[in-house]
């Protein structure tokens, strides 16, 4: 049948689009031999499917908005060359107002974070400044002066609770500035970072311990001390919750709150990892080290991906995948154009100089990149770093008071516990697949030498001896004693066990002559 | 250069007026969900917690009877109304939602032992031990305004006196016929005194009958001499019977599928049968300790409900061999009597205690009138379920029910006894020679002989 060749590529733009909403292939079901069983399958296959074709559908026809670009003309013209101010006269007005710096000089460094759905910002000066800012509308919700020095800003489940690491405690504020709770525990933490899904807010302080807090029931869920040092590089991988830091080593570690032990330890650098960023997808991360090195990794292979000379203080992925590297008063853009996880250069900005960039963070779902820095803050345009299109139901830029009261509630009823973060999340509700048996049953074994007995009965031959010697009575015993030999012989192969490996080395020993015996551990030489 | 941002103005993504409803925008990407397969299996888990919470599936009793509650008819043309007889021979007509009598039907000068009521539910016949059947209006006009609840009795229609006790009476459907249960199988015609004609298959008592609800001139009937027998009218004698090892106390046909049907038996199993092929059950459903007394299947065909001597209601799936759910209270003694309401969502059950029991089908349905957003809602928590039923945390509390002790007790020392019936054949049959012992399935094994 002949298919119009619009169709023909539309099916095709589709095909492409419903292999992200898949989710993984479809199980294999010609090797199931529970018909039932396979019949309920091939049902629940064939429902995945339908349901991933029509969010592909959804995708490519309802979609309210398209995300932003940015092209140059011609190979002449690079686009890390285009300057913020010809991007700010390029754009409408709105998104123009995007573009400014907020000097601050006397509390700087400044370090920021935004909640899920980019409608507010809290920033933290050094010096003891913190504000709630509303950047959909550019207005400070709040501000106020601590007194002390404030290492790390963090927002929790949404804008009306943050938490700042201050010099001694954490502490957590309501926007109109009152002080909700004061973290002694903790310590005098170097980062925060907060756990969504699971309502826990992690925080390594100065003495290597991370520690992981129940926000919701305030329960210390768990207190880890690295052992590996002071360091205030750490984030959290979205896509399963672990914990990673970054340590003066060169190594990354990666932590979950229900072990001790690191999940995983990675050397990454010769020298000390200065910054650390996850992509949301949760299989790319960068780091950074003082060796002058940013490397890319496959989190499925732990493996380099790429590495770029140069130094970053500060990493951060955006929802589409652009990576921002901040140094001194410069930042990076570097961008995977075709999604091929090839990073090369995208954009580059640079501040005034002077400037010490602490944090780069971009906006969820805006094309917008925030920069804390030693004189204040600031925001710059990226085209392209942002989700266009947003999820009511997960995170909505336009909420309003009630719908995030409601959403409150469906986050407390759908809350994780700690024992859902692993590195493989798809793991969850999986069963553990049977063993594979190695051993034959007690039964399986009878019915073997029961065959073989039967074998060997069969078998017997004897030979025709002379008149008198040939009687049947003694032809009787002759036979039986030749299955009685081969009955003990396959009761001594039963019966013997293979040996534990100490008893191996035991007897390994005893075999030796004694004198001998006290080499019997090292290696014999080659 | 080229370029374009994210610019996004208000107007276009909130609603315009107060009274308009918010705008939702939808995006499925599977990046903006992290964890999502830990997140569904913990709305699977409350889900199922939240089951347990709203399990209250006992609606209400309906008291009024002297006597045990021995029998109880549906009326197929009317959803609310329920009849019941007692061993004292009052019979009542009773309104579901206010639970209250709406009628009484006085006349039986002993048990009322069978009650049916006719397909287009206008005449009701009782019948019981006294050796007569009554013919009864039904008072539509007084369940039209059951409020004012005044005991109005009704005087029978006709009373025809026959030569033994009745057991049990069932209307045919979609004519007008209708069968009882006594010494003989008798076929009645509605304006006849006595009955069109009579079967006959060995001497014990027959003890119940059903109609086929597929091919209206096919009934079932059980015995006391263990037996089912299946009936043709259009035949002169009956056409097959089935001896079983013990008594089957009732017998329900699948409505759906007209050819299965279930008999309720004495050894406390029910055994689901094909009529066509009744060499071996279907399916067994076990989980009672005691004589199951009664059955009906729900109008969906999917499952049945079952009542036993044991105290307690059960309620099966038409292919589970084990019970979906046990209904019991302190204060109700031994079910004689179960029915499956007509919409299929309530159950009522009769006891030894002289009430009606009034269940709900789905032990933490939500009753009354469901928004769209709830129903969703519902549907999506009962996909969550049986997406992670296999998962061991949410099993647990999907399977676990309180039972009373008596009945665990029971429950534990049955097992106990099949174990050892069972270990008892494993054993001779391994101390004998090889295939002079032949083992049957328990769907063939309660089975002593099939007679054309």
């Amino acid at each position: 049948m002949d298919v119009p060749p619009i169709d023909k590529e539309i099916s095709e733009e589709l095909d492409l689009r419903i292999n992200k909403y898949l989710r993984g292939g479809a199980v294999n079901l010609k090797g199931l031999e529970d018909k039932k069983l396979r019949g309920q399958l091939a049902h629940r296959e064939n429902l995945f499917g339908k349901s991933a074709k029509a969010a592909a559908k959804y995708e490519k026809w309802l979609m309210p908005s398209e995300g932003g670009y940015l092209e140059a003309d011609g190979p002449v013209e690079k686009t890390w060359r285009i300057k913020q101010e010809d991007i700010g006269r390029a754009v409408d007005i709105s998104s123009a107002r995007n573009q400014h710096d907020v000097i601050l000089p006397e509390f700087g460094p400044y370090t920021m974070d935004f909640t899920s759905s980019g409608q507010h910002m809290a920033v933290a000066g050094r010096k003891g400044h913190l504000a709630v800012v509303d950047v959909k509308n550019l207005a400070v919700r709040k501000e106020f002066q601590v007194r002390e020095t404030v290492r790390d800003v963090v927002f929790l489940h949404h804008q009306l609770f943050f938490a700042a690491a201050q010099k001694k405690y954490t502490y957590i504020y309501r926007p109109e500035g009152v002080e909700v709770h004061c973290l002694k525990e903790h310590g005098a933490v170097l980062r925060l970072q907060y756990l969504k899904n699971h309502f826990l807010l992690a925080s390594i302080n100065n003495y290597g311990q991370l520690h992981y807090e129940d926000v919701s029931m305030g329960a210390m869920v768990n207190n880890i001390r690295t052992g590996l040092g002071r360091t205030d590089v750490m984030r959290v991988n979205p896509y399963n919750g672990v914990v990673a830091l970054g340590h003066s080593g060169g190594t990354v570690t990666m932590w979950k709150p229900t072990s001790s032990a690191p999940l995983v330890k990675m050397l990454c650098h010769h020298g000390p990892v200065s910054a650390l960023a996850f992509h949301p997808s949760g299989h790319l991360m960068a780091t950074a080290g003082k060796d002058k090195k940013i490397k890319l990794w496959d989190l499925r292979k732990f493996e380099v991906l790429q590495t770029f000379p140069g130094h970053a203080k500060t990493l951060d992925f955006s929802q589409k995948g652009l990576l921002a590297c901040g140094t001194s008063s410069f930042v990076q853009i570097l961008s995977d154009l075709s999604e091929s996880r090839n990073y090369s250069k995208y954009m580059a900005h640079s501040m005034v100089k002077g400037y010490q960039i602490n944090n780069v963070l971009f906006r969820p779902y805006e094309d917008v990149l925030g920069i804390g820095h030693s004189m204040g803050w600031s925001s710059i345009l990226i085209p392209g770093s942002g989700e266009p299109n947003f999820d009511s139901w997960v995170a909505n830029p336009f909420e309003t008071n009630k719908q995030r009261g409601e959403k409150e509630v469906h986050l407390l009823l759908d809350k994780l516990p700690p024992e859902t973060i692993m590195l493989d999340p798809s793991k969850i509700g999986t069963v553990k697949p049977a063993r594979k048996r190695e051993k034959p049953t007690k039964k399986e074994r009878e019915a073997e030498m029961e065959a073989t007995l039967e074998d060997v009965k069969s078998n017997i031959t004897l030979k025709k001896k002379t008149k008198g010697r040939n009687k049947p009575s003694k032809r009787a015993k002759k036979k039986e004693v030749i299955v009685s030999k081969a009955k003990r012989s396959l009761l001594e192969q039963m019966h013997e066990e293979p040996l534990s490996r100490k008893k191996q080395k035991i007897s390994e020993e005893v075999a030796l002559p004694k004198s001998l015996q006290r080499f019997a551990h090292k290696k014999a030489p080659t | 250069m080229k370029v374009k941002v994210i610019s996004r103005s208000t107007d276009e993504f909130t609603r315009e007026r107060s009274k308009d409803l918010q705008r939702v925008f939808r995006n499925y990407d599977p990046n903006l969900r992290p964890q999502e397969k830990a997140v569904e299996y913990v709305r699977a888990l409350n889900s199922a917690k939240l089951d347990k919470i709203f399990a209250r599936p006992f609606l209400g009793a309906m008291d009024g009877h002297m006597d045990a509650v021995s029998c109880m008819a549906k009326n197929p043309n009317h959803l609310r109304g329920i009849f019941s007889g007692s061993m004292d021979g009052d019979i009542r007509l009773w309104d579901i939602a206010s639970r209250r009598t709406v009628c009484q039907f006085l006349g039986h000068r002993g048990a009322v032992r069978g009650l049916t009521a006719s397909t287009d539910g206008r005449i009701l016949v009782s019948c019981g031990t006294d050796c007569t059947v009554r013919l009864w209006n039904v008072p539509i006009a007084t369940l039209k305004e059951s409020d004012d609840s005044s005991n109005n009795s009704v005087k029978p229609l006709d009373v025809y006196v026959w030569k033994n006790a009745f057991w049990a009476v069932d209307h045919q459907w979609d004519g007008g016929y209708f069968a009882t249960a006594g010494a003989q199988v008798d076929i009645w015609n509605q304006n006849r005194s006595q009955p069109v004609r009579s079967f006959e298959w060995g001497s014990d008592t027959v003890i119940s009958v059903r109609f086929n609800p597929g091919e209206p001139n096919l009934l079932a009937t059980s015995g006391s001499d263990r037996s089912i027998t299946l009936y043709d009218l259009r035949m002169s004698s009956p056409t097959r019977k089935l001896i079983m090892q013990t008594k089957t106390n009732s017998i329900s046909w699948n409505p759906m599928e007209p050819m299965n049907f279930t008999a309720a038996n004495e050894d406390c199993n029910c055994y689901s049968y094909d009529a066509r092929k009744l060499d071996e059950a279907r399916m067994v459903h076990k989980d009672h300790v005691s004589a199951v007394m009664d059955i009906d299947y729900s109008p969906t065909g999917r499952e049945f409900v079952t009542g036993s001597y044991d105290r307690t209601v059960r309620i099966f799936q038409y292919n589970g061999g084990h019970s979906r759910e046990i209904y019991h209270t302190q204060r109700m003694q031994r079910v004689f009597c179960v029915k499956f309401s007509c919409d299929a969502s309530y159950l009522i059950s009769g006891s030894d205690d002289t009430n009606l029991r009034l269940w709900k089908a789905k032990a933490s349905e939500q009753l009354g009138v469901l928004l769209p957003r709830e129903k969703k809602k519902h549907e999506y928590n009962e996909a969550l379920k049986n997406r992670y039923k296999h998962l061991p945390e949410v099993k647990r509390i999907l399977r676990h029910r309180h039972l009373p002790l008596p009945i665990y007790k029971a429950a534990a020392l049955r097992r106990t006894m099949i174990d050892a019936a069972r270990k008892k054949d494993e054993r001779r049959k391994a101390h004998s020679a090889p295939g002079s012992i032949s083992t049957h399935p328990l769907r063939k094994k309660r089975i002593i002989k099939e007679v054309e």
